[in-house]
């Protein structure tokens, strides 16, 4: 099996597909794409080339996922945890492809097989504790079919915390690039900051300036601090951030204080913060009996500001996994449901906690939160700054976005929908005032184009010459299909792409592997200018206060299956 | 008519027969049947490659209007026989394997021998009847899943394991003999009946429905507290002898389930009568 961007010497030309590629702004033109070498081309040698015949099709770029719990010690946990979700859901092995099962929380072969052929090519697993970063990469090295990154969880590190308890922006900063080089990550991912680490006490902090217990800093300080960080080290993606207070009635105050503090930080109209699964951020009211939506404050300030991106973290009705490093949240969502539970504290790191939860449509309070989701991605007026994504799978498994592509697409099925959901939820909605249905174009920005921009993937997300032929071809003709009514069929288009090509190769033909590819891990190489010093006083306190060794805990670089480094030059 | 069924050879890995069910079977004829698909260890196999099957005119003085199924033979390595079947009549002559009436929705399955373990798991509604002892999680849910038997009845003559209505949600489970321990785990409704002696840890971290315990309890979990003293029980309209220690429980999950234990099989419970 090849790593995915082989395809070298292999051409191919897509014919006649109707190109939307927003990054260079192409909206629906009937083009022909040219690939050569894995990467896309002006044009190659018609007489050489394999010619796909996309006529009536729609060409993509391949499909990118901002943020999904695919990999790693909390997930595997969660497959443990679930036998009764890979009952209900399994894959046979063919001659091609491996056995797996898994509804909600699948095994990597599958989640691997699944994305590819939903046309997807490059995912994200954002919530990486730095001590099972071996475990993770593990799995990655194992989930084929797609480019991977992981971020690792630097938001309740005890070294970070107390790099900012002195003030110490500098010395933050060459350890954090230290940490990143050392977990081959990508990017700061912050959970809950402070929160995770008052858990470890049986606490929780309650807003974004309620101090730390032990280190004294509030949550406030740790994001903006990381923000600095993340714009010294010149980090292709920005903090990606877990709120404080995800989950809790009323916390959409803090998420837009949260997004507020770093608002600053922005340097050239970039983006400073992204504020992932925002769903579960944008509650408002005191109580469960009084939770309404607070997605329309949220966009109206997103909408005003340009520093802030965001991923929906949608919900669909059906029976999933949560997990999340937020500890005391998990603790909150075992109480509601009274189901089974898994808690962890990563010795000085982190924590997690994991859950099985049903989402139901006649639930008051599940239905409000499908309807918080579709009115984020549908108020808020820059697809550029909203992205497709369930937190899978803590909102619904990754398989249920085609799904959420046509109610994006078609107000009719939302329509329908609303109808069979909780009444009180139902006439609270914002939904029946919003006629916006999304084009394909925006489409394609949610789902791939604005995804690889937030990340600072200036290969992917795109058809331009140059960049990664990973391409996704959907059949479906939008000159022919309606999506607003016919969104069964958009649905159907969008589950079973009738091309996945990944590196310039074929990998998925009519919603079926046909040639399996192990995909790349990516992963960003900081220059610092003077490299950061290992002291000895860490050396010391990781013989102290870890179960690993200094020596075992750094992941070296021919650790990763295929690995491909990003360099950035950073100011320090 | 009837579909007779008998091993042709002893199976030494497990057979995996959901087929054999009035649901499945119904209107075919011998050769139908045995084409129909069964799993023998990892061996795909044919039914009428593992089974004898033979169909018989029905005898007049049958009164059930679905079809009936025979079983005879050894069939302690079939597993899952009536898996989801919704009507008539499965009579399995002899002792019977794992998953009987697995997600079972109605009709009728008798067994005049053992089964062994998760009789009647996920069960919906009908009936299990075994003549025998039952083997553990009667009534349970799969592994993990906390969508126990929903309804339904399930009478075991003899004795049945351990776990015995784990995560019951609604229906019906009478023992004759004794059970083993932690019977009605987890329970959050129906109804379950011991007529013989129970293991210990009944109950444990029920939320609602009944235990009758109408025999020796080594003792009662501490997450239970005592609530009346009760001269009868009543399971299915039926009035059961006492007198009942009533307990409700599990405390410890904010249940409201009743345990009602026999006071005078169990003399060593007598202390409770003081917090009465």
């Amino acid at each position: 099996m090849s790593f995915g961007e082989g395809g070298i010497g292999m051409a191919l030309l897509i014919r006649n597909g109707i190109v939307y590629d927003p990054l260079n702004g192409v909206d629906g033109e009937v083009m022909d794409i040219a690939v050569e070498d894995g990467r896309i081309v002006e044009k190659v040698d018609e007489r050489k080339a394999k010619v796909i015949d996309a006529s009536g099709m729609i060409v993509m770029p391949g499909g990118v996922d901002i943020h999904c719990h695919i990999a790693g010690a909390e997930v595997n946990a969660g497959r443990l945890l679930r036998p009764e979700d890979h009952r209900r859901d399994y894959e046979s092995k063919t001659v091609l492809t491996r056995s797996g099962v898994g509804h909600s929380v699948p095994s990597t072969f599958t989640t691997g097989y699944r994305y590819a052929r939903m046309g997807y090519t490059t995912i994200c697993n954002p919530s990486m504790p730095p001590l099972e970063s071996r475990h993770t990469h593990e799995e990655l090295n194992d989930t084929p079919m797609v480019d991977k990154v992981t971020f690792p969880l630097l938001g309740d590190w005890w070294f970070v915390l107390e790099y900012i308890q002195k003030g110490a922006i500098e010395e933050c900063a060459s350890h954090v690039a230290w940490m990143i080089r050392s977990t081959k990550g990508y990017a700061i991912k912050i959970v809950n900051p402070g929160g995770v680490e008052a858990w470890g006490f049986g606490r929780n902090v309650r807003d974004l300036d309620d101090p730390v217990p032990n280190f004294g800093i509030t949550p406030r300080e740790i994001v903006r601090s990381l923000c600095t960080v993340n714009r010294v080290l010149h980090l292709p993606h920005t903090i990606h951030v877990h709120t404080n207070r995800l989950g809790q009635p009323g916390n959409y105050v803090t998420t837009i204080e949260t997004m507020r503090c770093v608002e600053d930080l922005s340097t050239g109209g970039k983006p400073s913060i992204h504020v992932t699964h925002c769903l579960f951020s944008a509650f408002k009211g005191s109580g469960w009996h009084d939770m309404r939506s607070g997605a329309e404050e949220i966009a109206k300030y997103v909408n005003h500001h340009s520093h802030v991106t965001l991923d929906l973290g949608q919900i669909v009705f059906t029976d999933t996994t949560t997990m999340t490093a937020d500890g005391p949240w998990q603790y909150t969502l075992y109480e509601i449901s009274g189901n089974k539970w898994i808690n962890h504290d990563v010795e000085t790191e982190t924590g997690s906690g994991i859950v099985p939860f049903r989402y139901r449509r006649k639930s008051y309070v599940h239905a409000v939160m499908w309807s918080i989701g579709l009115e984020l991605a549908l108020l808020i007026d820059d697809p550029w700054r909203v992205y497709l994504t369930t937190d899978h799978p803590n909102g619904a498994p990754f398989t249920t976005y085609p799904r959420i592509i046509s109610w994006l697409m078609s107000g009719r099925v939302r329509e329908r929908i609303l109808k069979r959901v909780n009444k009180r939820a139902r006439a609270k909605s914002l939904l029946p005032s919003i006629d916006r249905e999304y084009t394909l174009r925006e489409i394609a920005i949610v789902t791939r184009a604005g995804q690889a921009k937030a990340l600072g993937l200036e290969f992917k997300g795109h058809l331009g010459v140059g960049a990664d032929a990973d391409i996704s071809i959907y059949n479906i003709d939008p000159r022919r299909v309606d999506p607003s009514r016919s969104y069964r069929e958009v649905r159907r288009a969008f589950e079973k792409a009738a091309y996945t090509i990944k590196g310039g190769q074929v990998v998925v033909k009519d919603g079926e592997v046909v040639k399996p590819v192990w995909g790349r891990t990516l992963w960003v190489d900081v220059g610092l200018k003077s490299p950061a010093e290992v002291t000895a006083d860490m050396k010391k306190r990781f013989r102290d206060y870890w179960t690993v060794e200094f020596e075992n805990y750094i992941i070296p670089r021919d650790y990763l299956r295929g690995s491909l480094a990003l360099r950035t030059e950073a100011e320090v | 008519m009837i579909l007779k069924l008998h091993p042709k050879r002893r199976f030494k890995a497990p057979v995996y027969a959901e087929c054999i069910s009035p649901d499945n079977l119904n209107g075919l004829s011998e050769a139908e049947a045995s084409r129909l698909e069964v799993w023998e260890g990892n061996k795909r196999r044919r039914l009428g490659g593992l089974f004898k099957i033979e169909l018989v005119e029905e005898s007049p003085s049958s009164d059930s209007d679905g079809p009936t199924i025979m079983l005879s033979g050894d069939l302690t390595k079939v597993r899952r026989i009536g898996a989801g079947m919704s009507r008539g009549c499965i009579v399995v002559e002899g002792n019977v394997g794992m998953h009987l009436g697995e997600s079972m929705k109605g009709g009728t399955i008798k067994v005049t021998g053992n089964a062994e373990s998760w009789v009647g798991c996920m069960m919906e509604g009908g009936l299990i009847e075994v003549e025998g002892s039952a083997g553990d999680y009667v009534g349970a849910p799969y592994r993990g899943s906390r969508d126990g038997m929903n309804g339904g009845t399930i009478i075991i003559h003899g004795d049945a394991g351990s776990e015995v209505g784990c995560f019951m949600r609604g229906g019906l489970i009478k023992v004759q003999g004794n059970v083993g321990q932690f019977v009605g785990i987890h329970m959050a409704g129906g109804t379950i009946l011991v007529r013989g002696d129970c293991g210990g840890r009944a109950g444990a971290e029920m939320t609602d429905g009944k235990i009758i315990l109408c025999g020796h309890v080594p003792s009662v979990l501490p997450t239970f507290t005592i609530d009346d003293l009760k001269s009868n029980a009543k399971v299915d309209g039926e009035k059961i002898r006492g007198p009942f220690y009533r307990f409700i429980g599990d405390v410890a999950e904010g249940g409201k389930g009743r345990l009602f234990v026999s006071k005078p099989r169990n003399p060593h419970l007598a202390f409770y009568e003081k917090y009465l």
